[in-house]
């Protein structure tokens, strides 16, 4: 038989066979790279910012409309929350060195102070705009989407050059990041300009001519600066988000990013505007409990310092996404815990978890999870103590919050996971069954 | 002005609402019986009594209190059980520096107001909140029971 | 072969003590006396201002007055120990004096009047104020009881040998006439005090020996008691400050707009090495202190951390040191020998006493008064005095209750950085630490590293050689001891161990940790020396096939029989040797330390989590004669507690030059859910009294290291215990 010849039934039906799995997978890989965007889910009509008639969506709030230049990147810059990720933990603001840690190695923030040799001193309007919406450093080289270029990739220029104006009033900080430990294939960065192909839209906010300017302004603080949905969105198998679950909750450097669509047992549809406005705004409401890891440091470093007509226009937006029901999640338990330690709890739980409990937890929480200190201490109708996983509960007490003092230096993994599970058993609606090798690996996912 | 009920009687403070109590009650009242220690709700060195709770006051801020009664070490002896425990605690000589033992008396009171019969882990589900660093935990737990036993005669 | 003799602390115990009396003001009876010693020159560490030595100081020791009251002016201070009671209880058996007229006051600073017969300076601490001053009080006690006696005699006009004194009272036993102690002291202060004045035979003791009532008590269960942190001197004004968390970092920039806005906040205080906030009260200043943008200059150390700290010392002690105790010829018995050895670690740790470290001061153009709880009152007179340059007699010390001393308030750090921020307010400010600052900004335990070889003979102990590695608390604090490359308190329990060992070589080498400072802490040397010997003690008898407790009995039972006593009583007690569950252990530990006799033993469960419960401890305990055994039974339970917290949760860890333990939440203290139940059984003796604060300290890590080993099979060597070894998680 010659080269050219047809091939026989067999290799035929195969090849066949072939051909119809590499079309599903290209079906399905088009199905995520074609996904809707990540305002998709509010229909009507989008038109760009110069054809848009309402009241400018983007931008800093009336009350800086008269500020200078410095104050109202001072404002974005906060909005965008970049201080977060570019600043080691007890280091130096902006100067970067913070790392993240992935499962295929650690990548660490960039200085961004205005110094010349470490920092982005000598860096144009042009390469600045186009780390921010190209994700693409001033010497070509493509960034990692740990840095939400995908989100602010919408940001207006104006905003991007006033946060840069910002920056560049700082003080020039000389530190040396050191460099990324990613493994093979992921230390090619090559392959993130790939990404950044498929999946940054590259497309400046659009504001949605058939919603209200108050949601259109939350929709640019929420998507753009604040970028919630980088931690909020579960991400597909190519770390792209996955809007067709927008807001249904993701895991973020090791903390659960709860579920914020209106659904509302296992989202925050069950919140009052009020309470939400005061949780966003202040880290905490009552009866929701207060806002640890990486939402706890929006908060203090991005959202509290939001005027309220922002936070307002947050709520507004967060309210139109559509509720996604997530069945791990259920409504969380309204009803304190008996008085007495003697009742309220499943027998077969860790005696350790009670020990830990009475002696670092109690004088805080009380035994019925309705603090006799302060509301901020309230554990009663907590998401994260009515989260079966105990994921968060487990990270706060390993961390700490403002708050509460962090638990982690000082108890061993397994009394961590016994009063975990002992939290989640007294005050929330199903007790989880988290183990001190998960806690191990909590630790180990921690930024640093 | 904040107005607080302090062992029955009222004083009326100008400090900041989310003024812990502690520091109310020992710097700006004079009532000094009431300790610092940690300042983080871990040690129970500033329990004092609101309505007869043991609460911490190092965390405890002035504007949540409203008009519930403020108990402290000083008054607790004018109850009858807060009387058996300092004579508990005497009798069974458990003090040693003593800087834990107002709180540790004041969350013993507490414990038994709520529960006159305490068991070992009553006890320690009340009492673990409390760390005495001079180590007399031996004899505070003698020294409930032993109140606890005044209490039933 | 040379044998150097490990540097005693000077011991002024044999010499004379001088007594004198004189007239209180308002009449009475004030016998003061003063050991020649304490005029000597012992150089102060922390300044070489002289103490005053004068002719008669009148705060003395002892004041009757007409009532009949005896003050007793106390030299040590009351951390908790229960000295107050021990001392008056001394001086009022040998006065014969009703207990309840006798009461106590903390004295002013003075090393000449008030002097440690053992350390010739004003200190408490070395668990020593009862030995110490043991023989001294008593002589006052029965001098003031002599010349009372000599007084009725006189007034009766009959010979003294026929009168007796008893509660408070002198007796003419021919007449049945009796004068109160109050109606005699007038004349009584007119007298010489008598030159070798006699001393009761114990067997004829009322009060020693029995559990009396602590005299400091019931003001502490009614919140009356007052500690150094309760001053609240007229218009004074609060402080809190913040030292460079880098060891010996300097402040380099401090933005204090936000913290000058929060209501409340008066002052900030920048000096070269700190900032301190004052306000109205607490709060204003810390939460001024948190608003404050301190920018620190981080200095030399922000490199130091823990794992190079290990590794230096380790490395050190590789090298020889000086040589402590030499017996037999212990080079050839480890060559002859099967050798085997064992390294021990002991972390740096905080003391962390309840009370955080304040100072209240008024400072004035002419004068300075200074309150605070502190171990060394006539230092903290010293210190203050240097930086003030106010003379001595112009700062007066209001020592107060101490809310835990552990040996961190040996140190005047606190009071002296109060004085400096004093020096820059108006007015009488009170400086109170934060428990953040507190643990940060301590003088460590030092970290220790122990190297031990032996070799078998016959099941016992042939060669021995024990070398010590750590810092020398004694060289910075107490320079004369540390000398000859010896520290002192660093060898206190390896050089005079219990055991009987024919070759024995005791080094002890000087290694400073980088930037930490370090300092004494509960227990002192022994804590090091008897946690090493006592777990490699087990090891070794492991090695012999012999029980734990024969193994020591058989080696002690001749040298030191107290010991012996001790430990058998202890086993039995314990019930060792009764069968236990899988996973429990008993652990034995004995020693001699501070001049008490110690057997403890400690009863452990391990689950396979590593996690460790400690079931029971007993301890039986040969302490001379108790002067209150109720308190001598106190601090032991409370120094196990103190031990076992070591053990189970102490360590400091450094990292980027800084501490990164903080509070509670990181540096765990046992609570009474995990604390063991205690049993401490005392020995009667009839020697002269030893020490008891710091044993149970001592006493609990090897006890409880070796109930692990024995319920686990597991040698941990390495203090605190490591539930990751235990768990198989990892290697001892
Ligand atoms: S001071 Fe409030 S619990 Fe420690
Ligand atoms: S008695 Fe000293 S801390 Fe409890």
């Amino acid at each position: 038989m010659n080269a050219f010849s047809k091939p026989s039934l067999p290799v035929r039906r195969g090849l066949i066979g072939l051909a119809g799995i590499m079309a599903l997978l290209l079906a399905w890989f088009f199905w995520i790279v074609l996904g809707p965007g990540p305002m998709s889910f509010a229909g009507g009509s989008r038109v760009t910012l110069a054809n848009y008639h309402g009241v400018d969506p983007t931008g800093v709030p009336s009350e800086l409309a008269h500020a200078s230049l410095l104050k109202k990147g001072e404002y974005l810059t906060r909005a965008a929350d970049c201080g977060a990720c570019h600043t080691a933990r007890g280091g130096v603001p902006f100067a970067g060195g913070l790392g993240f840690v992935l499962p295929f190695g650690t990548i660490y923030s960039a200085n961004i102070t205005p110094d010349k040799d470490t920092g982005i001193g000598t860096w144009s309007d042009a390469s600045f705009l186009n780390a921010l919406h190209k994700g693409i450093d001033d010497e070509g080289v493509h960034l990692y989407p740990a840095m939400p270029y995908a989100s602010y990739t919408s940001m207006t220029d104006a905003d991007a050059l006033a946060i840069k104006a910002y920056l560049f009033s700082l003080k020039p900080i000389h530190a040396v990041v050191r460099d990324n430990t990613l493994v093979f294939p992921f230390n090619q960065r090559r392959l993130m300009g790939v990404w950044s192909v498929l999946f940054n839209s590259d497309k400046r906010f659009e504001p949605n001519a058939t919603r209200s300017p108050q949601w259109n302004r939350g929709a640019y603080l929420a998507e753009s600066l604040e970028h919630c949905s980088e931690c909020h969105t579960p991400r597909t198998i190519f770390q792209s988000l996955n809007n067709r679950r927008k807001f249904a909750g993701a895991t973020q450097a090791g903390w659960r990013a709860y579920n914020i669509t209106s659904d509302a047992n296992s989202g925050v549809g069950a919140w009052s505007d009020a309470d939400l406005a005061k949780y966003l705004s202040s880290g905490n409401a009552a009866g929701h409990g207060s806002a640890g890891g990486p939402m706890g440091e929006a908060v203090d470093k991005s959202l509290s310092y939001l005027v309220p007509s922002d936070i307002a226009a947050i709520v507004t937006y967060l309210r139109s996404v559509p509720a996604i029901s997530t069945s791990d999640l259920p409504a969380p338990k309204a009803t304190p815990a008996p008085a007495s330690y003697k009742e309220g709890v499943v027998a077969d739980y860790d005696p350790r978890g009670k020990k830990v409990f009475e002696g670092a937890c109690a004088s805080c929480h009380g035994w019925t999870g309705v603090s006799p200190v302060t509301h901020y201490a309230t554990l009663t109708g907590v998401r994260a103590v009515n989260d079966p996983t105990a994921i968060n509960v487990a990270e706060t007490v390993i961390n700490g919050t403002d708050y509460m003092p962090a638990f982690g230096q000082g108890y061993s993994n397994d009394e961590i996971a016994a009063v975990a599970n002992y939290v989640t058993a007294r005050f929330g609606v199903s007790p989880s069954r988290i183990t001190g090798k998960d806690v191990a690996a909590l630790r180990k996912q921690a930024s640093n | 002005m904040t107005s607080l009920r302090i062992n029955g009687q009222i004083h009326e403070v100008d400090v900041p609402g989310d003024m812990p109590l502690l520091w109310v009650l020992r710097d700006v009242v004079g009532l000094t019986g009431t300790k610092f220690g940690c300042g983080i709700a871990q040690c129970g060195a500033c329990t004092v009594h609101i309505d007869g709770k043991a609460v911490r006051s190092c965390f405890l801020p002035v504007g949540e209190i409203g008009n519930r009664a403020i108990t402290t070490i000083e008054a607790v002896g004018e109850t009858p059980t807060g009387a058996k425990v300092q004579k508990a605690w005497l009798d069974l000589e458990v003090v040693q520096c003593g800087y834990c033992q107002s709180g540790q008396i004041m969350s013993a009171v507490a414990l038994l107001a709520a529960t006159p019969n305490p068991d070992d882990s009553d006890i320690d589900a009340a009492m673990a909140g409390n760390i005495c660093r001079c180590g007399t935990y031996v004899r505070i737990r003698a020294a409930i029971k032993k109140a606890a036993g005044a209490q039933q005669a | 072969m040379t044998v150097h003799i490990t540097p005693k602390l000077p011991k002024a115990l044999s010499r004379r003590t001088v007594l004198q009396t004189g007239a209180a003001a308002g009449g009475g009876l004030l016998l003061g006396f003063q050991s020649p010693f304490a005029a000597a020159s012992i150089p102060n560490a922390t300044d070489g201002a002289p103490a005053p030595v004068g002719p008669f100081a009148p705060d003395a020791f002892i004041r009757i007055d007409r009532a009949g009251h005896v003050t007793f002016i106390m030299p040590q201070a009351e951390m908790g120990q229960g000295v107050y009671t021990a001392h008056a209880m001394i001086i009022a058996e040998e006065l014969d004096a009703a207990f309840e007229t006798v009461s106590v006051e903390a004295s002013p600073p003075s090393d000449a009047l008030y002097g440690n017969p053992v350390f010739g300076i004003q200190a408490t601490g070395n668990s020593n104020s009862v030995r110490a001053f043991w023989t001294k009080l008593r002589q006052a006690g029965a001098s003031a009881r002599a010349m009372l006696v000599q007084a009725a005699a006189a007034q009766w006009k009959v010979d003294p040998a026929g009168c007796t004194a008893s509660n408070s009272e002198v007796l003419h036993t021919a007449s049945g006439r009796k004068l109160a102690y109050g109606a005699l002291a007038d004349a009584a202060a007119k007298l010489t005090p008598p030159a070798k004045p006699v001393l009761k035979n114990p067997k004829d003791f009322k009060l020693i020996g029995k559990p009396l009532k602590r005299l400091d008590t019931p003001d502490k269960v009614n919140g009356k008691a007052l500690y150094g942190i309760d001053m609240l001197p007229a218009g004074v004004k609060f402080a809190t400050l913040a030292a460079s968390p880098v060891f010996g970092g300097k402040v380099a920039h401090v933005d204090d707009s936000a913290a000058k806005t929060i209501p409340g906040v008066r002052q900030i205080v920048v000096l070269d090495d700190l900032v301190a906030v004052v306000g109205d009260h607490m709060w204003a200043a810390k939460t001024g202190l948190s608003a404050l943008a301190i920018t620190w200059d981080e200095g030399a150390n922000a490199h130091v951390d823990s794992a190079q700290v290990w590794k230096d010392i380790k490395a050190a002690s590789e090298h020889e040191g000086a040589i402590a105790k030499a017996v037999g010829d212990a080079k050839k018995a480890l060559q002859e020998g099967d050798p085997f050895e064992a390294h021990y670690e002991l972390p740096f740790l905080s003391h962390a006493p309840m009370e955080p470290i304040n100072c209240t001061v008024s400072l004035r153009a002419d004068g300075c008064d200074i309150w605070v709880g502190t171990q060394v009152a006539a230092r903290t007179q010293a210190a203050v005095a240097k930086l003030t340059g106010l003379p001595l007699a112009k700062i007066t010390v209001h020592n107060q209750l101490l809310g835990g001393g552990f040996g961190r308030r040996l140190d005047v750090d606190g009071i002296e950085k109060s004085v400096r921020i004093a020096q820059k307010v108006d007015g009488p400010i009170k400086v109170v630490w934060t428990r953040e600052e507190d643990i940060q900004h301590d003088f460590y335990r030092p970290v220790y590293y122990d190297r031990i070889t032996a070799t078998l003979k016959d099941g016992r102990i042939d060669g021995w050689k024990h070398r010590i590695t750590g810092s020398s608390v004694m060289a910075r604090w107490f320079p004369l001891g540390f000398s000859h490359g010896i520290d002192g308190d660093g060898v206190d329990s390896a050089v005079d161990e219990p055991y009987e060992i024919p070759n024995m070589r005791v080094e002890f080498l000087r290694h400073e940790p980088p930037a930490v400072p370090t300092g004494f802490w509960r227990g002192v040397g022994p804590n090091n020396n008897v946690f090493a010997i006592e777990s490699f003690i087990d090891e070794l008898a492991k090695k012999a096939g012999k029980d734990p407790v024969d193994f020591r009995l058989a080696m002690l039972a001749k040298k030191t029989p107290r010991l012996a006593s001790a430990l058998k009583l202890a086993a039995r007690k314990a019930g060792w040797g009764n069968p236990l569950s899988p996973r429990r252990g008993r652990g034995v530990a004995v020693q001699v330390s501070f001049a008490s006799f110690i057997a403890t033993i400690a009863e452990v469960e391990v689950d396979h989590d590593g996690n460790i419960r400690v079931h029971r401890i007993t301890s039986a305990v040969d302490t001379g004669i108790a002067v209150n055994p109720d308190s001598i039974v106190a601090q032991l339970q409370g120094g196990l507690i103190f031990g076992t917290t070591a053990a189970l949760y102490g360590e400091i860890i450094i990292d980027k030059g800084r501490v990164q333990q903080s509070n509670f939440n990181n540096y765990r203290m046992l609570r009474i859910d995990e604390a063991p139940e205690i049993n401490v059984h005392l020995i009667k003796s009839g020697e002269a009294p030893g020490g008891i604060g710091e044993t149970g300290t001592t006493a609990a890590p090897p006890a409880l290291r070796n109930a692990i080993f024995a319920a686990t099979g597991i040698p941990l060597r390495r203090l605190p215990f490591d539930r990751e070894v235990l768990a198989g998680r990892k290697r001892v």
